[in-house]
């Protein structure tokens, strides 16, 4: 057996330039499979960790995807707001370990503008252990201070002490109704995590209430019933109403039971989620992404074994005196078979090797960039088992796709004989 | 007994409206050193491949050192083929890959037979390749390749050799050298030599000579021969 390996390595290496090129494709195929597993296995990671080891949110009465999809992912509207006293009466269960309000409804260039307490700050997890943290700056301490999320500042060049208006209302660009009597200055940019978190500006739901002190049924005050924003005294900013908090409890074991509680609570029609059921339900109903990046890796791989052949098919013709040699000296067609099957092994094997390294080469190089610039975090960590699986494939498939060649030197070393003299 | 005994061979390729070869009778004893020779076409590739076992008679007995190889299954031919016959060709067919001792040592590996030192040690003295052993094939002089191809179809230690025209590329003076290199060879190991070729200057250095047109009754023309060999 060693002769063989032996022989199919020394084969290939003769022929170096024509199985680099080989080599370097399957590389190429394998690097690709691995980077879109990665990146789609990220990708998902992300998606459903866009919020973790928060237990349950609460919202007002819809359904669990839209209740997730306004509060986590800043799309669409909430249906109806929970009242302030119902909120602050949940907090006193004994069972939570800590909540976090949000008001939503006003944006700011495009963006939506979140009102929260400073429990955001210190309990928002996304991505399993990852919190929120300050690029630069910190959490409001004024009425009127506010914290931009990454790609806000990213996007509107904004930086610390800048003066910002905030637009009434959810907009898609420039707001023609806008609460410019009371500008907010930044105080606080967050560092990117790779969720919606960095489309946000975040404000206190004291400054939620400020800002609408003077609007009555949603229409802009008068100039006449105008409340300067000097003259707001801290009692008439108390938060009235929420759209959704979020809540941990102590133990897990209670949050099935406090989900079902809150969904039956007598004072006010509510409605509780477990995120990361709600958020898994929404990425299998996208399925047809990870088919279509799935989809695409196969073709890639694909065309790197049809390079094999190709090259193994090419090279045969070249190769029959070869074949001839080893049959006079006592070679069986069976040991020619081998050979060929060992050399494309050895072949799929180097691909799949120099493939793997050259991913955690660049993994090691372009992760960290990722991270900073788009808060996008690549898996770089040892293998998973649909990787190894994939690989073991590929290497089965590189070996098999070798017995094409290799019963046809096998038939043509038969027919040659010994009569290749020139 | 005979070393070979060919006895009624009849070979047609597929194909074919013609036969190759018809010999009805050829015997060969051990240690025999026997010079064949033919025009082009005449069917001599075609007769050694016979007695090799890589080809097939469509009717006829070839016996050596009292085996049928034309009664054995492929596999029980391509394993007596390793063990018996030892090839020298035209063009020494060398790997170019493998460096000389690779070479030489190459056909007893694919067997899977121990690397027998003393033997490789003798030889490659008696054939002046001592010095080249870790060299590559490809920087070797036509006279070294020849040696070389010879040194590893005797370091098989086969009971026949069979050489297909392995002087055509060499002057005079060292095709006889080589002839009688390759007789000390086999005079040390006790292996049966046919020498084919079409050269008849040195068929006085044998202990016989064969034309093959007298032992085949078919007449010298196919055109399988004349593709490979014009």
């Amino acid at each position: 057996m060693k002769t063989w390996f032996v022989l199919g390595f020394k084969s290939l290496r003769h022929r170096s330039f024509v199985n680099s090129l080989t080599v370097f494709s399957i590389a190429l195929s394998v690097f690709l499979l691995l980077v879109i597993e990665r990146v789609r296995h990220s990708t998902e990671t992300g998606f459903t960790q866009t919020i973790s080891q928060t237990d349950l949110i609460v919202g007002a009465r819809t359904s669990g995807l839209n209740l997730i999809l306004y509060s986590v992912f800043n799309i669409g509207q909430a249906t109806n707001n929970i009242s302030y006293e119902t909120y602050e009466e949940l907090k006193k269960n004994p069972s939570l370990e800590w909540t976090i309000p949000y008001s939503l409804g006003d944006g700011h260039r495009g963006f939506r503008v979140v009102a929260t307490s400073e429990d955001f700050f210190k309990h928002y997890h996304y991505r399993g252990q990852e919190q929120v943290e300050f690029k630069e700056g910190q959490a409001f301490q004024n009425l009127f201070d506010v914290v931009v999320g990454a790609e806000v500042a990213k996007e509107l060049k904004y930086t610390l002490e800048q003066k910002i208006v905030i637009a009434h209302g959810v907009t898609t660009g420039e707001s023609f109704s806008n609460h410019d009597d009371k500008p907010f200055t930044i105080k606080g940019v967050l560092k990117p995590t790779g969720t919606p978190l960095d489309r946000a500006v975040y404000i206190s739901l004291e400054a939620m209430e400020a800002l609408h002190i003077d609007w009555q049924s949603g229409a802009a005050p008068t100039p006449e019933k105008r409340i300067k924003a000097e003259d707001i005294k801290p009692e008439d900013v108390r938060p009235k109403t929420i759209t959704a908090f979020f809540l941990r409890t102590k133990n897990r074991i209670e949050t099935l039971r406090l989900q079902r509680e809150i969904n039956n609570y007598p004072e006010e029609a509510l409605t509780a989620v477990i995120p990361g059921v709600v958020l898994s339900e929404l990425w299998r109903s996208l399925n047809y992404i990870e088919f279509a990046l799935k989809s695409i890796s196969w073709l890639v791989m694909l065309v790197g074994l049809g390079g094999l052949l190709s090259t193994l098919l090419t090279s045969l013709n070249e190769r029959r005196r070869e074949m001839s040699i080893l049959r006079a000296l006592g070679a069986s067609p069976l040991h020619i078979l081998g050979l060929l099957t060992i050399e494309s092994a050895l072949i799929s094997s180097l691909g799949v090797i120099c493939g793997v390294l050259f991913t955690y080469l660049s993994f090691a190089i372009i992760s960290p960039i990722l991270k900073s610039s788009l808060g996008f975090i690549l898996e770089t960590g040892f293998m998973q088992k649909t990787e190894l699986i994939y690989l073991l494939l590929i290497l089965v498939f590189g070996t098999l796709i070798g017995l094409i060649p290799a019963f046809k030197a096998m038939r043509t070393s038969l027919k040659d004989g010994l009569i290749l003299k020139n | 007994m005979s070393f070979i005994e060919v006895k009624g061979l009849k070979f047609r390729y597929p194909l074919r409206t013609n036969e190759t070869l018809n010999i009805p009778s050829f015997e060969v004893r051990e240690k025999e050193k026997i010079f064949l020779f033919g025009p082009s076409g005449s069917g001599k590739t075609t007769f050694l491949e016979i007695l090799a076992g890589v080809l097939v008679p469509q009717s006829g007995d070839v016996f050596l050192r009292g085996e049928n190889i034309a009664a054995m299954s492929e596999k029980q031919r391509d394993a007596f083929r390793g063990r018996n016959i030892g090839f020298i060709f035209q063009n020494f067919n060398l790997i170019p890959y493998l460096n000389v001792r690779e070479n030489i040592e190459l056909g007893r590996h694919l067997q899977g037979r121990e690397s027998d030192s003393v033997l490789l040690k003798k030889l490659t003295a008696k054939l002046g390749l001592t010095s080249f052993l870790e060299q590559s094939v490809s920087t070797l002089s036509t006279g070294q390749g020849q040696r070389v191809a010879a040194a590893r179809a005797f370091y098989l230690q086969p009971s026949l050799i069979l050489a297909d025209e392995p002087t055509s590329s060499l002057d005079y003076d060292h095709r006889e050298r080589f002839i009688q290199l390759l007789f000390s060879l086999s005079q040390d190991l006790g292996t049966t030599v046919i020498f084919v070729s079409h050269d008849r200057s040195l068929e006085k250095l044998f202990d016989r000579s064969v034309a093959l047109m007298d032992l085949n009754q078919v007449s010298p023309v196919d055109d399988r021969d004349l593709e490979v060999e014009v």
